[in-house]
């Protein structure tokens, strides 16, 4: 076997039949037989076909489909609840699939914890019982698993719910449980299977924004299913799109809001809000020109004239933003014959970082004639978004104009 | 006629009959001792445990009986628990409804340890699960009688073939009653316990049984109720209790016995039945689910 990178979790064509004769329907479909046909056959159902992916430590891998595109299935193979009918999984090196069901359960005890959509609390167990779930069939000593169970719910924001019961909590609140119970579990995988769908829109968002917030300071391997698309796009690090039991794409939003990779996904793209995925980063432009800091009046009114630029941006020798100068008063100050732009400069421009999305960033355009500058943490200028720019990527899907599209392959390169 | 006559030459005759005779006698002729040393041993706790309960004065277990039923229950089954047992103290019928009482708890007992895992088997097996079907129908609908007489045969006169007769006959509910509430859990629950790495033993214990219990208790206290509706039968084999005061009125047609010992044998029902129901009432998951229905 080939020596490959060490991803946490890693599926390698997968196929879940259910029916008599899975075995014999595996064989057709992976010499190409179609998924009905062969459904119609042998009396089975394909719900998952050839499925391979790879997960990265610390990743928020999400696998969005609608119902019956098999992403349940395929959840339930990570972890070992379902078998495949053919392929493998790997927990890092140890195939899961070849495990008996002694260590089958060691690795769920140990590695995979999981979050379900319904949220499966156990309705006879406190809140704090039911946190400490893991930790109990871990056989972890009691004052350890309280104390445990007590930080991850601490974790999900519900302290002092200790000794309620479930049916005393609001949906939004139990799933903050089934979260807190497989946060205290201490694994460094976590599935999760529609766990916000059966949530309010308001709370759901809520509960994102929470997982967005926790990822940042826990960095969990995490898959992630939903049927929500904009959900998907919020949360992935990169998304795989299934169909009819097929992944058909993984990439990350941006990826895939730009070059969906059939006419399924690309049907899917129309219902996403643009503007919540796409960033600056993927929008921006390189500036025409940028004023050197030392600059006199004259010298910058000369590079503005060169490139037809009614505002420039300045920068200081290390690349970093000072602010903007504008050509009028730039034209004034060389009619005086001023020796620096330096009180010309005005600082209070938009300025965004690059995973700001165009959502964030559309409010400041409205307001003012400069373009947004993006800059990095050390405020360095990484390019500038023009209000055009924004429009014509936000109308991609209305089969307008493109724009000049080699900016979008240009952000695709630097994350090659 | 000619008809019958002719189907009977075509179908050979099948002595069903002859067979479980034969079968009683085996028994009989090769294993009595052990069938003497278990009617010794049911007949020995029966006397311990109805002695225990005679133990104490009439008016004592009154008022233990009314107080289980207040902390169960409340104060108005504390009651009705009161009256009626004072009833029966009046009515004369205090030692023989003691007698009824152990009968019942010890058929219930063993009914339960048997029935219990049954249905748990049952739950987990469809196999087992069709197996058990038709015997239960058997336990359910043989007339007692038909088990009665082998059961006299094996275990001699007294309370211990009675008390077979009867938990043959009370079981099968707690046995379909246990499977259903398992088979009935929630696959998630099981589902978060297998995602967790419990093993099955373990899902059994916390997840399944606790989240059963409501029902199977309610079969429990169905099996009581059937055990109650054994006693005359049981007193024909001489089991004693209210039962034998009841087939009394029977054999002398004395209408005012036969009104009053029958009225005993409700009012103890009554008693066992709200009990066990606020039994399951109590169990944390039916808590749970009233809390949720009427959110």
């Amino acid at each position: 076997m080939t020596v490959r990178n060490v991803s946490t979790l890693r599926a390698e064509n997968l196929y879940k039949v259910f029916g008599h004769r899975s075995n014999e329907a595996v064989r057709r479909l992976k010499a190409g037989a179609d998924r009905a046909e062969v459904s119609e056959d042998l009396k089975v159902t394909p719900a998952l076909i050839d499925a391979s992916f790879d997960v990265n430590p610390g990743e928020l891998f999400v696998v969005m489909g609608l119902s019956g595109s098999g992403k349940s299935t395929l959840i339930r193979m990570l972890n070992g609840l379902l078998l495949p009918s053919a392929g493998k999984v790997f927990v890092e090196d140890q195939e899961l699939t070849a495990l008996g069901d002694r260590q089958l359960r060691q690795l769920r005890r140990d590695r995979v914890s999981m979050v379900f959509q319904h949220f499966a609390l156990f309705p006879h167990r406190s809140v704090l019982d039911n946190a400490a779930y893991a930790l109990e069939v871990r056989k972890v000593g009691k004052r350890d698993r309280i104390e445990k169970a007590r930080r991850a719910l601490e974790m999900v924001g519900l302290s002092g719910w200790d000794n309620s019961f479930p049916f005393q909590l609001s949906g939004g609140m139990r799933q903050r449980v089934g979260l807190a119970r497989a946060l205290a579990a201490e694994t460094d995988i976590l599935l999760m299977d529609e766990a916000f769908s059966a949530l309010d829109p308001l709370i759901r968002r809520q509960m994102q924004d929470q997982l967005i917030g926790l990822q940042h300071s826990l960095h969990k391997t995490i898959v992630f299913i939903t049927h929500d698309l904009n959900e998907a796009m919020k949360l992935g690090d990169r998304i795989a799109i299934l169909q009819a039991g097929r992944i058909v794409q993984i990439g990350t939003a941006e990826d895939i809001l730009n070059t969906p990779a059939n006419d399924y996904v690309a049907q899917f793209m129309q219902d996403v809000d643009r503007s919540r995925v796409l960033t600056a980063d993927a929008v921006k432009e390189k500036p025409p020109a940028t004023i050197p800091l030392g600059s006199d009046p004259r010298e910058t009114l000369q590079i503005m004239v060169d490139h037809q630029l009614s505002t420039a941006l300045v920068t200081d020798d290390g690349q970093r933003l000072a602010g903007a100068v504008l050509d009028e008063e730039v034209a004034a100050a060389a009619k005086r014959e001023d020796d620096s732009i330096e009180s010309l400069i005005h600082t209070d421009i938009p300025k965004t970082t690059r995973d700001a999305v165009i959502a964030e960033i559309l409010v400041p355009t409205d307001e003012s004639a400069l373009p947004i500058a993006v800059v990095d943490d050390d405020d360095r200028l990484l390019g500038i978004v023009p209000r055009t720019r924004l429009l014509a990527a936000l109308g991609r899907h209305y089969g307008g104009d493109t724009g000049p599209s080699d900016h979008f392959d240009a952000a695709e390169a630097d994350r090659a | 006629m000619p008809e019958l006559h002719a189907q009977a030459d075509v179908i050979p005759e099948i002595p069903v009959g002859a067979a479980v005779e034969r079968l009683v006698d085996w028994l009989y002729d090769n294993f009595l001792p052990f069938f003497e040393f278990l009617s010794w041993l049911g007949t020995s706790i029966y006397e311990l445990c109805s002695s225990a309960l005679l133990y104490l004065p009439a008016l004592v277990m009154v008022g233990l009986l009314t107080a289980l039923g207040w902390w169960l229950r409340g104060w108005k089954f504390a009651i009705y628990a009161f009256l009626g047992t004072t009833l029966i103290i009046s009515m004369g019928f205090w030692q023989h409804a003691m007698q009824t009482l152990t009968l019942i708890l010890l058929a219930t007992v063993l009914a339960t340890v048997a029935s219990v895992p049954l249905g748990i088997l049952a739950a987990y097996s469809d196999g087992i699960s069709r197996l058990l079907r038709p015997l239960l129908d058997f336990m359910q609908t043989t007339p007692p009688f038909v088990y009665l007489v082998p059961a006299l045969a094996l275990f001699g006169i007294g309370v211990f073939p009675g008390m077979v007769a009867t938990v043959i006959f009370a079981m099968p509910p707690g046995v379909r009653l246990t499977e259903l509430g398992i088979r009935r859990v929630d696959p998630e629950m099981v589902e978060a316990g297998e995602a967790f790495g419990a093993p099955q033993w373990q899902i059994l214990t916390r997840i399944q049984i606790p989240l059963a219990l409501p029902t199977v208790l309610a079969g429990i206290n169905q099996v009581i109720m059937l055990a109650l509706s054994m006693v005359v039968i049981a007193a024909l084999v001489g089991a004693g209790g209210l039962g034998e005061d009841v087939y009394r009125s029977i054999t002398t047609t004395n209408i005012g016995l036969g009104a009053a010992s029958g009225l005993a044998v409700v009012l103890l029902a009554i008693y066992l039945d709200r009990l066990t129901q606020s039994l399951g009432d109590r169990s944390a998951v039916a808590t749970a689910q009233r809390a949720t229905e009427t959110a």
